[in-house]
């Protein structure tokens, strides 16, 4: 009889062992992510197959399967840097929403308004300044002595006139 | 044999096309005005000889006849006929003889225009125009032949040929593949035309800046001639662009408009550019300045419309690799080598013919401040060029494939459109010519003080968000200058011709279409940024997994699931499953019901995502069925959005067009009006 219940609370003891432990092992996955959460990462992904189609809202049995993986991935804790990192190392780069070096993404575009800018100032300046010719009748005009001459010279010839 | 037909019907307007460009020039040196007399009726031939050849090919879609390739891949009997006529352009041997169909119509009412006073630029725009239609008809004819029949060969291989093969046997499969289901929406049927419209009639402006390039006729005749062209052109490429986008909204099921696509970029440059000349063709036209500029411009404008239309057709989008084995793709590029080239080496040739015929007075002049805003859309032209051949040029250098998604494009262009919004403020108050910082902070003093008001108000009861506000803070500007702008010109008139204010608003539009067209324009624009800022800034979404009876709440909004149903249309070889769903306010109110749709069509094997919207101007709450398994009990997947202001996007869309249409509305032709009131005063003389 002693030898039963011995046996019997062995057996109990071992069953909330193991209960523990699988507990453990579910607490260690951590609860079911959410969709939004998966979506959040999803959303910076592209799948090769998928041309410009982004993982969250592309409605292929392959962008589900990968979704799932991130759940998965997410579940066992990883994080979006090491979940993102692992379909790069997958998949190649191109699965990412942007090319990896930022600097020769951007570079061409701001060289190019730089550029632009650059040119439409030198034009203005070229616009503005006066050509030689122009900027002989227009100092002629403004210098004042010039001027003076010129109505003196004027003068004259009116009154020689008179 | 009626495939056979068509076929050749399309190699004779091939052939008619290649006449006319010959017969155009020959005529041209050798001083044979009958010859381009002769160019210009064969020109004119080739609209009828297309619209034959379409409708045979429309025959043998609306009728089944599988054994054409182009029918086989495109429609299918479950079809309704109306999608099967528009399926012409659901595939590329179709879309490429619309191109040329469209470009032929366009092509038919220059010649058909009276050239008394133009007759130089008569052969050489006939040899624009027939050069471009040879080059996507000879697409057709050598390349991707829509009339091409399946055959089987003895060896069970199916392949399609233009004429049949010895040992085999002509093959007729059972029922068509289907039009892709993305493309029986109605707006992809309306979309595509109305784009293409954009790109074939834009071909018109160049062809005479060409012209007279090639005649040396550099005066603004070429200008005067084809604004209104380039003016519908950018109408039609504008609409064309937003039903594209609102095509994205209803069946993408991503919950956008735009997701910076190559293939909506290749349509977006081409309207860049013809943005940037329909501003600076006016400082031409008032100021004879920036020839080189607008030649240029336009140019580039033509090159982009066939780039795009290369982007599309190539492969090159999918790989370099593709690009090699398409047999289209080199072609393209050449073509727009060549042309590019040649455009730019006659510019340069006339290049001193062309000098401007003022000087820059002000650096806050009109023409300054327009000056700036070309810069802008050539710079996020330089965006949005940089981000499409990126991948392609990463590839071939690197062989590693990149990926150029929105965030790249946000990140690059929202300075560049926040500085063209603010010129948009600026721009109307300054004047031709000359403007000071004085006369301008005069003009702008009253506007800025209401949108900085507006800015305020916003501030304490909508929104902290800096980006947002910025961005309000320049609408209400834009929208306070230019009703500022309506104001003064409808004030002065009623002080001067004595007119209630509503007729001189009306009269002040009248009198100056381009003008006031122009404001309602950028006016549309303001709406649509309201809508754009509002998603872009404020949309939030949401996404799960519930059983009936139970909700989602997102913003405010409850979305609560009520059934789910399933069944088969068969003459329409269609399942529709569709979701019931009510939307409940933050107090509980009931606001309506919601039917997201998931469509699977049979014959392609593709399903379709229908959103449930419910819409206001303050914002759209956006339901999407993502999942359901009829009988399981945790319940069906439902994604929701809800986009802030987005309908403002679509009203602005709607104003756009109106604006458009006023400023494109064609002017009494100066010297006709001059000639009926000659001849009115003529009969007045002999009456008296």
């Amino acid at each position: 009889m002693k030898k039963t219940l011995f046996t019997t609370l062995a057996v109990l003891f071992l069953a909330f062992v193991l209960a523990g432990l699988a507990a453990d092992s579910v607490s260690a996955q951590g609860p079911t992510p959410t969709d939004d959460e998966v979506n959040r990462i999803a959303k910076q992904l592209y799948c090769p197959v998928c041309e410009s189609t982004p993982l969250d809202v592309c409605p292929t049995e392959a962008c589900r399967q990968w979704r799932d993986l991130i759940r998965q991935m997410l579940s066992e804790g990883k994080s979006e840097a090491e979940i993102k990192q692992y379909f790069v190392e997958q998949y190649g780069v191109r699965v990412l929403n942007e090319p990896p070096n930022r600097f020769v993404s951007y570079v061409v575009p701001v060289v190019a308004f730089l550029v632009g800018v650059f040119v439409l100032f030198r034009g203005f300046q070229m616009w503005m300044k006066p050509s030689i010719t122009e900027a002989g009748a227009a100092e002629s005009e403004a210098d004042p002595i010039h001027q003076d001459e010129y109505i003196q010279k004027m003068e004259e010839e009116l009154k020689k006139r008179k | 044999m009626i495939a056979d037909f068509g076929y050749g019907v399309l190699l004779v307007t091939f052939l008619v096309t290649v006449y006319s460009v010959f017969a155009a020039i020959y005529g041209e040196f050798k001083k044979k005005p009958a010859m381009v007399e002769s160019a210009r009726r064969a020109m004119l031939l080739t609209w009828p000889l297309l619209t034959l050849t379409a409708g045979i090919l429309i025959y043998l879609l609306i009728n089944n006849h599988f054994e054409v390739q182009f029918v086989y891949e495109v429609t299918s009997r479950s079809m309704p006929t109306y999608l099967k006529v528009t399926a012409w352009w659901g595939g590329q041997a179709g879309s490429l003889l619309f191109w040329s169909w469209l470009m032929s119509a366009f092509a038919s009412l220059v010649t058909l225009r009276k050239w008394d006073r133009d007759r130089e630029f008569l052969p050489w725009v006939i040899v624009v125009a027939s050069v471009t239609m040879a080059f996507f008809i000879g697409m057709n004819v050598f390349f991707e032949n829509p009339f091409a029949k399946l055959y089987q060969s003895f060896d069970g291989q199916i392949a399609p040929h233009t004429f049949q093969p010895a040992n085999s046997i002509l093959f007729t499969p059972r029922d068509g593949q289907g039009l892709n289901p993305l493309l029986r929406h109605p707006g992809m049927v309306i979309h595509p035309p109305m784009l293409y419209l954009g790109f074939v009639s834009f071909v018109i402006p160049y062809a005479f800046a060409l012209a007279a390039l090639i005649t040396g006729r550099t005066d603004d005749r070429w200008i005067r001639l084809t604004r209104r062209w380039a003016l519908w052109a950018w109408l039609f490429l504008s609409a064309g662009l937003v039903l594209g986008g609102r095509w994205a909204y209803d069946v993408l099921g991503w919950g956008g408009y735009w997701g910076w696509d190559p293939v909506e970029i290749a349509a977006f440059m081409p309207w860049l550019t013809g943005t940037a000349f329909l501003h600076s063709v006016m400082i031409q036209e008032k100021r004879g300045m920036l020839k080189h500029w607008n030649m240029l411009l336009v140019i580039l404008t033509y090159d982009l419309v066939i780039f795009g239309t290369f982007l599309t057709r190539s492969g090159v989008l999918s790989s370099v690799h593709a690009f090699a084995q398409s047999a289209i793709g080199p072609l393209f590029f050449a073509f727009i080598g060549l042309t590019l080239i040649t455009s730019v080496a006659l510019l340069i040739y006339r290049w001193d013919s062309l000098k401007s015929e003022t000087k820059m007075t002000s650096m806050l002049s009109r023409e300054a401040l327009f000056l700036l805003n070309n810069l802008l859309f050539m710079s996020i032209l330089v965006v949005c060029f940089w981000g499409v051949i990126y991948p392609l040029i990463s590839e071939l250098f690197t062989g590693q494939k990149v990926t150029v998604g929105p965030p790249f494009y946000e990140r690059a262009t929202s300075p560049l459109f926040a500085t063209l919004m603010l010129l948009m403020g600026i721009a109307p108050l300054s004047a031709w010519g000359h403007s000071t910082v004085k006369t301008l902070g005069r003009a702008i003093w009253k506007p800025t003080v209401g949108a900085v008001i507006i800015t305020a108000v916003l501030y304490a009861t909508y929104t902290q968000n800096i980006i947002a506000l910025i961005g309000f803070f320049l609408v209400a500007l834009v929208i306070l200058v230019t009703l500022y702008e309506y104001w003064r010109g409808a004030y002065a008139r009623q002080r001067s011709q004595d007119e209630n204010i509503l007729a001189s608003f009306w009269n002040l539009t009248g009198r100056n279409r381009r003008r006031y067209g122009g404001y309602i324009i950028h006016l549309s624009m303001m709406l649509m940024a309201i809508g754009i800022l509002g998603i872009e800034i404020f949309q939030v979404e949401t996404q799960g997994t519930i059983a009936v009876g139970d909700s989602l709440q997102l913003s405010g909004y409850t979305i609560k699931y009520k059934e789910v149903a399933s069944w088969d249309d068969r003459p329409s070889g269609v399942n529709y499953t569709r979701a019931v769903v009510e939307v409940y306010d933050k107090d509980g109110k009931y606001l309506g019901n919601l039917n997201p749709r998931k469509d699977y069509y049979y014959d392609s094997q593709q399903p379709m995502t229908i959103p449930g919207q419910l819409a206001s101007l303050k914002d759209e709450v956006y339901v999407l069925l993502i999942d359901w398994e009829p009988i399981s009990p945790v319940g069906t997947t439902f994604k929701v959005f809800v986009n802030p202001l987005v309908n403002w996007l679509w009203l602005g869309s709607l104003l756009f067009l109106v604006g458009v249409i006023i400023a494109a509305w064609p002017d009494k032709d100066p010297e006709r009006v001059a000639v009926r009131a000659g001849k009115r005063a003529h009969q007045t003389s002999a009456a008296d």
